[in-house]
């Protein structure tokens, strides 16, 4: 801004202070995608998609429906394998682990890397079991004790033990949407998951709730690597620090959160971040 | 930057479009203002430095419509990237305009006590500066309607003819109370009114950064800008 007063030559002015973009630098690669296409039978829905995704942080994937993704992000803990005529091709390491090799068990990589989904899907058992099943099947706790642990600490990470410590025995499917969702956040994390992928995990939800839930993915982001796929532009920029832009199958733009939605490079960003896209 | 097409909610490419436009209406009663106290001043015409004052309220009003629709919009429509510069720049250029429009008024008010005084060589001087002045608030304002930073990035350096031109008037008004104590007065009016056209170019100064950011996304910062050394007392 100009000078407000009387100043001696030579003498800098008050300068704008810039605030920097989110420094990740200090941040590993915790997911490298490299050179990903994926094919349903003989359409190809993804082309060519390279990203590295940073650990401790939040990256969200943000396009128009059918953009391609989510069918990205179920590369990352190969849940397109469950589809018959998906194929993937490229390679995606994590902690520099090729994530496809034959000899990664698909269920143990989807330990290390929980999923969240639209719709809160709360397994039809009791609160307790609907955290302690994760643990129990892979083995995690060596006594009742230490699952009983293991349910608070990941109930109280996801911000519901409080509300849910009285009636534990009850049916998960009990509870409200929000809640419901947040116990599905507490049963990805009770494996100690590296990396959390959320499906539009607040579409479902109210504002109250999905305020609740954003909080929760800025308090995991200290710990986990979260990639979240997001319809709201706003929840993108409040929760993430890196944004990655897809549109037709392909990685347009993918940098700095506060980058894209102030400044993005790609005239196909800006067109649809400000509304002008189709 | 590359023309605009609309947005799917057509509603909200209008509202932008009457932000702007709005915006320069505003600029140019602030413009007029400055010109015609400069006139009232050289004439020492009391009736249009009189209107002059009361053009101040327009200015004002604006600003209040301005400022209340961007709470709206802001609240509404939640706008991104081009945009969201675009209604924050338009925020920030009205309440510059705003000081503008109050400054002019200034220099209005003073042609009342500066009536009658013999110091026509000094305004000389501020009807010069004056010009210079209003130049540069017609071609900020022609950079911002034209979203061009190459145009606002020279008002932005053209500042330093106003600063200079500040200077001299200082030690040409100061010559002269030193001259005749009798003339302090005048001289004491003459001085606020040289400082309050300075002002004016410091705002349009900050209008040009203001125009550069919302147009490149990059800030540019005072620090770089070239500016004329300050007078010893």
């Amino acid at each position: 801004m100009a000078d407000t007063g009387m100043q001696t030559a030579g003498t800098p002015l008050s300068s704008v202070t810039v605030s920097p973009v989110t420094d990740l630098s200090d941040h590993a690669t915790k997911v490298d995608c490299q050179g990903i296409d994926v094919f349903y039978g003989d359409k190809q829905a993804i082309f060519d998609i390279s990203m590295a995704i940073p650990e401790r942080s939040v990256t969200s994937f943000i396009g128009p429906s059918g953009c391609g993704k989510s069918t990205f992000l179920r590369c990352i803990n190969r849940m397109n394998d469950t589809i018959e005529s998906a194929r993937v091709d490229g390679k995606i390491f994590i902690d520099g682990q090729d994530v496809n090799s034959d000899r990664v068990d698909p269920v143990l990589l989807r330990s290390r890397v929980g999923m969240v989904f639209q719709k809160p899907n709360p397994f039809p058992k009791s609160i307790y079991d609907n955290i302690a099943y994760g643990p129990r099947l892979h083995g995690l706790a060596s006594s009742r004790k230490d699952l009983d642990e293991m349910v608070e600490t990941s109930l109280t990470r996801a911000g519901l033990w409080n509300e849910v410590k009285d009636r534990l025995a009850q049916p998960g499917t009990g509870l409200s949407g929000g809640q419901q969702q947040r116990l599905c956040i507490a049963r990805a994390i009770a494996v100690s998951p590296e990396v959390i992928l959320m499906d539009e995990p607040c579409s479902a939800l109210d504002p109250i709730a999905t305020a609740r839930i954003e909080e929760l993915i800025d308090e995991l982001r200290q710990r986990f690597c979260i990639v979240i796929v997001t319809h709201s532009m706003q929840q993108a920029a409040r929760v993430s620090q890196r944004t990655a832009f897809f549109h037709l199958g392909r990685l347009v733009e993918f940098g700095d959160t506060e980058t894209v939605f102030t400044n993005p490079t790609n005239e196909r960003t800006s067109d649809y971040i400000t509304g002008r896209f189709g | 930057m590359r023309p605009m097409t609309s947005h799917i909610v057509s509603a909200f490419s209008e509202e932008l479009e009457q932000l702007s436009a709005d915006i320069l209406r505003m600029g140019g009663v602030a413009e007029t203002m400055i010109d015609q106290a400069c006139q009232a001043l050289v004439r020492g015409d009391l009736k249009l430095a009189e209107e002059t004052s009361e053009m101040d309220d327009v200015v004002d009003s604006i600003e209040v419509d301005v400022e209340r629709r961007i709470t709206r919009l802001l609240a509404l429509r939640n706008p991104m990237a081009t945009d969201l510069r675009a209604v924050i720049a338009a925020l920030k250029v009205a309440s510059e305009l705003e000081r503008v429009g109050d400054l002019s008024k200034n220099i209005a008010k003073r042609v009342g006590p500066l009536s009658g005084a013999d110091v026509s060589s000094a305004i000389k001087g501020i009807e010069r500066m004056g010009t210079g002045v209003k130049q540069q608030l017609n071609s900020v304002l022609n950079s911002y309607s034209e979203a061009d930073s190459d145009l606002s990035l020279k008002v932005w350096t053209g500042d330093e003819d106003i600063d200079q031109h500040y200077n001299s008037m200082f030690r040409e008004v100061l010559t002269y109370m030193m001259q005749d104590p009798g003339l302090i007065g005048a001289g004491t009016h003459l001085m606020f009114i040289a400082k309050n056209l300075e002002r004016i170019g410091d705002h349009c100064t900050n209008i040009a950064e203001i125009v550069h950011y919302q147009v490149t996304g990059t800030y540019l910062t005072s620090s770089a800008r070239p500016k004329a050394p300050l007078l010893e007392g």
